[in-house]
């Protein structure tokens, strides 16, 4: 063994002792890592079709089409749609009728319809229209915050914890938002690091979940895994979700990373609503008909049935007067097996 | 018999020395790992062959018939960008394929950069004859998976579509000219649906025993997801070595970097794609077909998984075909980057 380095005679001395010592372990305390060559039975989608999604969408959307897009995704099967979001109609025009989507909608009992609440001012306006879950919004790049919010992370933070204290009161569940995770458009690469401690900071405020957002979508399987390598060393895996954009493509293969890693949500907007504000043109969030597709493929259960989220999505394209951004939804509406000769 | 403050003593003891050792275990795993490990018993290739199939299969399957300065230029762009293999043109009867009617002289006008390898498509003997007039040192052959498929396409069996590749086989094999292999439908067939694991690699055992150096495996409607994938590999790699194996993925469900990522997580080292993602789906209209290249790069550059691509020269070639063809790029990461 001679010429091994130190850390391998280490190891193999750690296996020799584990081996000859059958009473090691019970005296030491075993800990189970997430096995990452599962995947979870079932994941559970986030629907941010309706918020994120529309929110970047510049057609206006009249609330009446809101509602129906709500309605038709409730009866798919999602557990959670994000309905809309109290931010001043000022700041987002397409989110002015915040108050009347939520009082609109039909709220079917097993489905929940958390809101975006900025402030303790947006959320007590939530409250009052019926909100029964919140969800702040956070960034792990200081100048993403500086430019997006106008305040620095610590600011954001304390903002959220007025929201967070008034939402423990009132026994409102709240779900964190970081966006960021994977790179800013202003900063380039974001230490996994500071993620952690964004992300751990909503937690110990009280957030129930936590969102991980690919903003520019500019995240691989790479930077994906490391990333939540780093985050999960100190935060429980069934906390987290990935929040991920499709503008380089990547969503899907960096959330099949991220549920070998243990995680279990996903967030998605159906017929991928929502461009990226910072490419013109080029795609944002990545869409449900997609990542369903994907999950019940690997036998992966959702509750969702993928032709009636295919129907939402070509309602609201049709609203949109925008084709979707769905692959899964491009290739069932035209297919229709061509006998015509191949390669 | 020990007293509980002594095995308490020992045991937090323990804990601390193998805390140790897990810390030295952790650090000599990442001097030992060259590229990214996404799990600790699945390590990524360090470095991944690309076989860019977008002057043959893209073109193939693109409506505007393209003049051959154009193939040509295009053919040097992307030799220029470094991809070690670009799939030129295919000699198959112009009169099937009028894409592809201007083979002799795309063959003969390229540049052909050393070190790169320019295979063509060659569906006979008569195929096969004219590709090497023409300066071919590399030909490709290929198969089905699903029989009905095969009697759709070309009306014959699967056995029998194989039995005419030897012709082509022998020729080639004495020539000392390399014959790849491609299959289709592996993840599933727009007549059969789902496709047996187990005849793929029957199919896949028959083309590398009749010499194949390498079996692309098609998912030709784009229908699978990493489960499938994951599976088929499973079977294929009992009767092939997995480092005579390459993925050809289609995109038209979103699915192919997912499933390209878990070929690579299988031991697949060799990924076929398209600049631009050229060449629509025939069998959903209006849908798209291959994976673009770009893309492609941009997620095995985040893996730190060494391709040798340069992916802005990459992109100008993806940008220079769509203009030819007047249409827009299905890459992800040129329209992304184009509008930044």
């Amino acid at each position: 063994m001679g010429n091994a380095p130190i850390a391998v005679k280490h190891c193999l001395n750690y296996g020799a002792l584990m081996g000859d010592s059958p009473w090691m372990p019970w005296l030491l305390q075993e800990k189970k890592g997430p096995d990452i060559h599962k995947f979870p039975d079932f994941v559970k989608i986030v629907e941010v079709g309706p918020r994120d999604g529309l929110q970047n969408e510049k057609e206006m959307v009249p609330t009446e089409v809101k509602i129906q897009l709500i309605d038709m995704l409730s009866q798919t099967g999602l557990s959670v749609i994000e309905a809309t979001s109290f931010v001043s109609s000022k700041w987002v025009a397409q989110m002015a009728d915040h108050t009347e989507v939520l009082r609109g909608i039909n709220k079917l009992p097993h489905v929940r319809y958390p809101v975006l609440t900025p402030n303790l001012q947006g959320f007590q306006a939530a409250v009052e229209a019926g909100a029964s879950e919140v969800a702040v919004f956070g960034s792990a790049s200081e100048t993403f915050s500086k430019r997006n919010i106008n305040c620095s992370i610590e600011e954001s933070m304390r903002r959220f914890e007025q929201v967070i204290t008034a939402a423990k009161q009132a026994g409102i569940p709240v779900r964190g938002y970081v966006s960021c995770t994977l790179g800013c458009p202003y900063e380039g690469d974001i230490q996994p690091a500071q993620v952690k401690k964004v992300v751990k900071r909503l937690l110990e405020l009280g957030c129930y979940e936590v969102s991980l957002g690919d903003t520019t979508g500019a995240g691989t399987a790479g930077s994906m895994a490391a990333m939540l390598r780093a985050v999960t060393t100190e935060v429980p895996v069934h906390a987290l979700a990935v929040h991920c954009h499709d503008t380089y493509g990547q969503a899907l293969a960096n959330i099949l990373t991220a549920l070998q890693m243990g995680v279990s949500v996903v967030d998605s907007s159906v017929a991928g609503l929502g461009g990226c504000p910072y490419a013109k043109g080029a795609g944002g969030n990545v869409s449900t008909e997609d990542v369903v597709y994907m999950l019940h493929g690997l036998g992966i259960e959702t509750g969702v049935d993928l032709s009636k989220v295919i129907e939402a999505g070509e309602f609201i394209c049709q609203a949109l007067n925008r084709p979707t951004s769905s692959k899964v939804a491009q290739a069932t509406n035209k297919s229709k097996p061509s006998l015509s000769r191949s390669d | 018999l020990r007293p509980p403050l002594i095995r308490r003593w020992f045991s937090s003891f323990l804990n601390w020395k193998i805390s140790l050792m897990q810390h030295h275990c952790r650090l000599s795993q990442r001097i030992f790992t060259a590229s990214v490990s996404l799990s600790t018993t699945k390590p990524l290739p360090e470095r991944v062959k690309i076989v860019e199939v977008g002057p043959r299969d893209g073109l193939q399957n693109e409506k505007t018939i393209v003049p051959a300065e154009v193939k040509i230029r295009l053919i040097d762009m992307l030799s220029e960008a470094g991809l070690p293999v670009i799939e030129a043109t295919s000699f198959v009867s112009p009169k099937w394929v009028p894409q592809m009617a201007d083979q002799e002289e795309v063959m003969r006008g390229i540049q052909r950069k050393p070190g790169v390898n320019y295979p063509v498509l060659t569906p006979n003997l008569k195929g096969y004859r004219a590709a090497v007039t023409a300066g071919a040192k590399e030909v490709a052959i290929f198969g089905a998976a699903s029989e009905l498929f095969s009697k759709k396409n070309i009306n014959c069996s699967v056995e029998e579509s194989l039995q005419r590749f030897e012709e082509v086989m022998k020729a080639a094999k004495q020539e000392g000219i390399p014959v790849r292999g491609y299959i289709s439908c592996v993840l599933g067939c727009p007549y059969e649906g789902k496709v047996s694991p187990v005849k793929v690699a029957e199919v896949a055992k028959r083309l590398y025993s009749m010499g194949c150096y390498e079996i692309s495996l098609g998912d030709t409607i784009g229908v699978g997801t990493p489960g499938g994938m994951a599976e088929m590999l499973e079977a294929v790699k009992k009767e092939v070595p997995i480092h005579a194996l390459a993925v050809h993925c289609h995109d038209t469900y979103g699915q192919a970097l997912a499933n390209i990522l878990v070929a690579l997580q299988n031991g697949v080292s060799v990924v076929d794609s398209s600049v631009a993602g050229l060449g629509g789906c025939p069998y959903a209209q209006g849908a798209s077909g291959n994976v673009a290249t770009e893309d492609v790069i941009y997620m095995l550059n985040g893996l730190g998984i060494h391709t040798g691509v340069d992916l802005p020269k990459l992109m100008d070639a993806g940008s220079y075909i769509c203009r030819s063809l007047n249409r827009r790029t299905s890459s992800k990461v040129a329209q992304a980057t184009c509008k930044l």
